[in-house]
C-alpha cells in the first residue's frame, strides 16, 4: 500500500500526522547517520543545507506529539532522533585548523590578558619563593640538600669549585642526544605546567606551593653559583630558555590559581558555573602553555648548547621574552572593537 | 538543564531515575537525556586505557622494527646507527605524550564528542548548559584528566621500581587516587573533576528506531471494510476503564507481538470489559481495541484532559 493510501486509511489524527512527516524524520535521521559515522563530508550541499531546517521541524513535530499523540514509541523516537541532530547542529563546529586559527589570531592572548590579577600572585609567589630558597641555603647550605633532589644536582652542590660549576655552564656542546634530550625535557616540563595548572582545582594552594618549590629549588642554585661569583654566567645559562619556560610555568600556574580563586570566590555566580567559566578561560592559556613549552624545550635542548657565551644567550632569552610580552600584550586587540 | 519538579507527562523514566535529566536546548524545547552511570564511565575509561596502552606498545614495535632493520642495514655498527637511534628516541617520546594527551581530545572534538571507549559503552560529551560543546571545554576537562590518573599513576608505578616508595606516600598517592576516582559518586550528576572544571557532563546516546503504525490493520479498516478488525464496536464504558499507561503496555504488546503475550492481554481485556473472549481473532481486536482506546484518550487530550492509568479518575 503506498504512503498516500495509508494517509487516508489512517483512523487516527496522530497517526496521520505521523504519515504526512516521516518522509523528513527519515530524511534527517540519513543525515545524522552519515554524519555520525564520519562522512559529512560524503553529504550533498542540499543536506548539509537542510540540517538546520530538518532539525528545528523535528523540535516542532516534537512538541506537537507531546500534546497530542499517545504513540510511546513514536514519540521515543523523535525524542532520540530531536537529540541526535541537536548535538550535530550544537556539535563543535569548530574544525581543529579553525579553531587553532583564532586561538592565535588573538584568542590566547585575550584569555591571558583576562586572568592578568592571577598572573601578578603567581609571579609574587614565584619571585618569593625563589627569594625563600636562596636565604635559606644562604642561612645553612643543608637546606641545599632537602631542596634539590639528589640525581639533579650532580656537582653543583655548595662549595663547589668555580671550575665544576663553570664546566656545567659551558662546553656542553658535544651536540649528540641534544634532539632526544630537548623532547624529554618538553615532556617532563609539561607535565609540571599541566600540575601547576591541574592543582588548582583545590583552591589553588597546591598550585603555589608547587610554584613556591620549584622556584625555591632555582633560588638555592643561584646561591650556589652566586657564591664563586658565577651570577651572570647562571643567569643566561639559565635565561636563553627560561625566560620562555618561567613564563610558561607562571602562566599555568596563574590559571590553576585562577580556577581555585573562582571556585572559592564564585561571586555572584553558582560554584560550578564560576568554575566552567574560569576552566574555560584556564584552558586557552593552558594550550598556549604547552605550546610555549615546546619552543623552551627546543631552546634548551639545542640553542643553550650551541650558544656557548653568556651574552648570545641573554640575546635569545632577552628576545624570547620580547616577543611573548608583544604578543600577550598588544595581540588581538584590534578584533574586540567591531564586536563591541 | 533545570531539574524541573512539576511532573510533565512527556518526561521519561528510565530504569534509574536518579540519573534523568532533562536538557533544554537554545530552542526551548525540552529533551529526556539520561546521564551515564559510573560503571559505564568505567568502563570506557578501562577501554581508552587500554587502547591507549596498546597504541604505544604498536609505535614501540614499530620504532624496534625499524632500528632492527637499521641495525642489519649498517651491519651492526653502533656509532653510524647513533643517527636514527636518536631520532626514533625524540619520535618515541613525542608519541607517547601525544596518545596520553591528543587521544581524548581528538576524539572528543570529533562529531560523536566520544572516544572509541565511550562509543562502544555508548555515552558521550555534552555541555551542562544545553549549548555547544567548545573546544576550550574539551581541552579543559582533558588537561584535569592528568592529574586524576596519569599522574599516580606514573608516580605510583615509578616509586614502586626505583625503590624509593614509602608506606606513608604509597597511601597517599593511593588516596589521591582514590578521592578523584570516587568523585563522580559524591555529586548527582556524575561529573568528574575535569567536568566540573569544564562546564561538561557525559550523558548516554540514544538511537530509536521508528517502528511502524502500531495497529496498521485498524487503520487500514477505514477504506477497505473487509478489515477484520471493523467487526468490532466499542461502547464509551468499554474504553473508559483504562488510561494512558495501559494503552502503552497494549502498544508494547502488539508491538512485540508475541502469540502467547496477545492472548493473556486480549483475555484480560475481555473480562474487564465483560466479552466473551474470542480465540483466533486477538490481534484484530486487540488492534482495533488500542485503537479506539487511543483515538478516546487523543480526543480529550487535545482539550487538555489527560488520563494517566485506570486508577485516575476518567475525564
Amino acid at each position: 500500500m503506498s504512503s498516500e493510501q495509508d494517509l487516508g486509511a489512517a483512523v487516527l489524527r496522530s497517526d496521520r500526522f505521523r504519515l504526512e512527516r516521516e518522509a523528513d524524520w527519515i530524511r534527517l535521521e540519513a543525515i545524522v547517520t552519515r554524519m555520525e559515522k564520519g562522512k559529512a563530508r560524503r553529504l550533498s550541499d542540499e543536506d548539509v543545507l537542510a540540517l538546520p531546517t530538518l532539525y528545528r521541524t523535528l523540535l516542532s513535530s516534537l512538541s506537537i506529539a507531546r500534546e497530542n499523540s499517545l504513540d510511546a514509541g513514536l514519540i521515543d523516537y523523535l525524542e532520540g532522533l530531536a537529540l541526535r541532530s541537536y548535538f550535530l547542529v550544537y556539535g563543535t563546529q569548530t574544525s581543529f585548523a579553525r579553531w587553532l586559527g583564532s586561538f592565535f589570531g588573538g584568542g590566547w592572548s585575550r584569555a591571558v590578558r583576562a586572568i592578568q590579577l592571577d598572573i601578578w600572585i603567581a609571579l609574587f609567589v614565584m619571585i618569593a619563593g625563589a627569594a625563600i630558597g636562596y636565604i635559606l641555603v644562604a642561612g645553612n647550605s643543608d637546606w641545599f640538600y632537602a631542596l634539590v633532589p639528589g640525581d639533579f644536582s650532580d656537582v653543583r652542590v655548595p662549595g663547589a669549585s668555580e671550575e665544576a660549576l663553570r664546566g656545567t655552564l659551558f662546553g656542553g656542546q658535544k651536540g649528540d642526544g641534544l634532539g632526544v634530550f630537548a623532547a624529554f625535557l618538553f615532556s617532563n616540563n609539561a607535565q609540571v605546567a599541566i600540575l601547576a595548572f591541574a592543582l588548582g582545582f583545590a583552591f589553588a594552594i597546591p598550585s603555589i606551593l608547587l610554584l613556591i618549590h620549584n622556584m625555591a629549588l632555582l633560588g638555592a642554585m643561584l646561591w650556589v653559583f652566586a657564591q664563586r661569583g658565577l651570577t651572570v654566567d647562571f643567569v643566561g645559562w639559565l635565561s636563553i630558555h627560561g625566560t620562555t619556560e618561567l613564563f610558561a610555568i607562571l602562566l599555568a600556574g596563574a590559571a590553576g590559581i585562577h580556577v581555585g580563586r573562582s571556585i572559592a570566590f564564585p561571586g555572584a555566580r553558582s560554584h560550578l558555573k564560576a568554575a566552567s567559566d574560569a576552566g574555560k578561560r584556564a584552558a586557552l592559556v593552558m594550550a598556549g602553555v604547552i605550546i610555549m613549552l615546546i619552543c623552551a624545550g627546543l631552546l634548551e635542548g639545542f640553542a643553550r648548547q650551541l650558544i656557548d657565551n653568556t651574552a648570545g644567550r641573554f640575546g635569545v632569552g632577552g628576545g624570547m621574552l620580547l616577543l611573548w610580552l608583544i604578543y600577550f600584550i598588544g595581540f588581538g586587540r584590534d578584533r574586540r572593537r567591531p564586536g563591541a | 538543564m533545570s531539574d524541573s519538579r512539576a511532573v510533565e507527562p512527556w518526561i521519561r523514566r528510565s530504569a534509574n531515575p536518579k540519573l534523568d535529566r532533562i536538557l533544554v536546548t537554545p530552542e526551548g524545547v525540552p529533551l529526556n537525556v539520561t546521564v551515564a552511570a559510573a560503571g559505564a564511565r568505567v568502563g570506557a575509561l578501562l577501554l581508552d586505557i587500554v587502547i591507549i596502552i596498546g597504541l604505544i606498545l604498536l609505535v614501540t614495535l614499530i620504532g624496534a622494527a625499524l632500528l632492527w632493520a637499521f641495525g642489519l642495514a649498517f651491519d651492526g655498527a653502533p656509532e653510524s646507527a647513533s643517527g636514527p637511534l636518536q631520532f626514533l628516541a625524540v619520535l618515541w617520546i613525542i608519541a607517547v605524550f601525544l596518545f596520553r594527551n591528543a587521544y581524548f581530545l581528538y576524539f572528543e572534538l570529533g562529531d560523536r564528542a566520544a572516544t572509541w571507549g565511550k562509543r562502544a559503552v555508548g555515552i558521550r560529551v555534552a555541555a551542562r548548559d544545553g549549548g555547544r560543546l567548545t573546544a576550550e571545554a574539551v581541552i579543559a576537562r582533558n588537561i584535569v584528566r592528568d592529574i586524576e590518573l596519569f599522574l599516580p599513576l606514573i608516580f605510583l608505578t615509578s616509586g614502586e621500581a626505583s625503590g624509593t616508595m614509602t608506606d606513608l606516600t604509597a597511601v597517599a598517592g593511593f588516596l589521591w587516587v582514590l578521592m578523584f576516582l570516587l568523585f563522580p559518586l559524591f555529586n548527582r550528576d556524575r561529573l568528574r573533576g575535569g567536568d566540573v572544571i569544564a562546564g561538561t557532563w557525559v550523558i548516554q546516546n540514544v538511537k530509536k528506531n521508528l517502528g511502524n503504525i502500531v495497529a496498521p490493520a485498524a487503520a487500514a479498516s477505514g477504506t477497505e471494510g473487509a478489515a477484520p478488525s471493523a467487526r468490532y464496536q466499542f461502547s464509551d464504558e468499554d474504553l473508559a476503564v483504562y488510561g494512558e499507561y495501559e494503552l502503552q503496555t497494549l502498544e508494547n504488546v502488539l508491538r512485540s507481538d508475541q502469540d502467547e503475550a496477545l492472548q493473556k492481554v486480549a483475555a484480560s481485556i475481555c473480562q474487564k470489559i465483560g466479552w466473551e473472549p474470542g480465540s483466533g481473532d486477538e490481534r484484530a481486536f486487540l488492534e482495533a481495541y488500542y485503537t479506539a482506546l487511543r483515538a478516546r484518550l487523543e480526543r480529550s487530550m487535545r482539550f487538555g484532559k489527560r488520563r494517566k492509568d485506570k486508577h485516575s479518575a476518567p475525564e
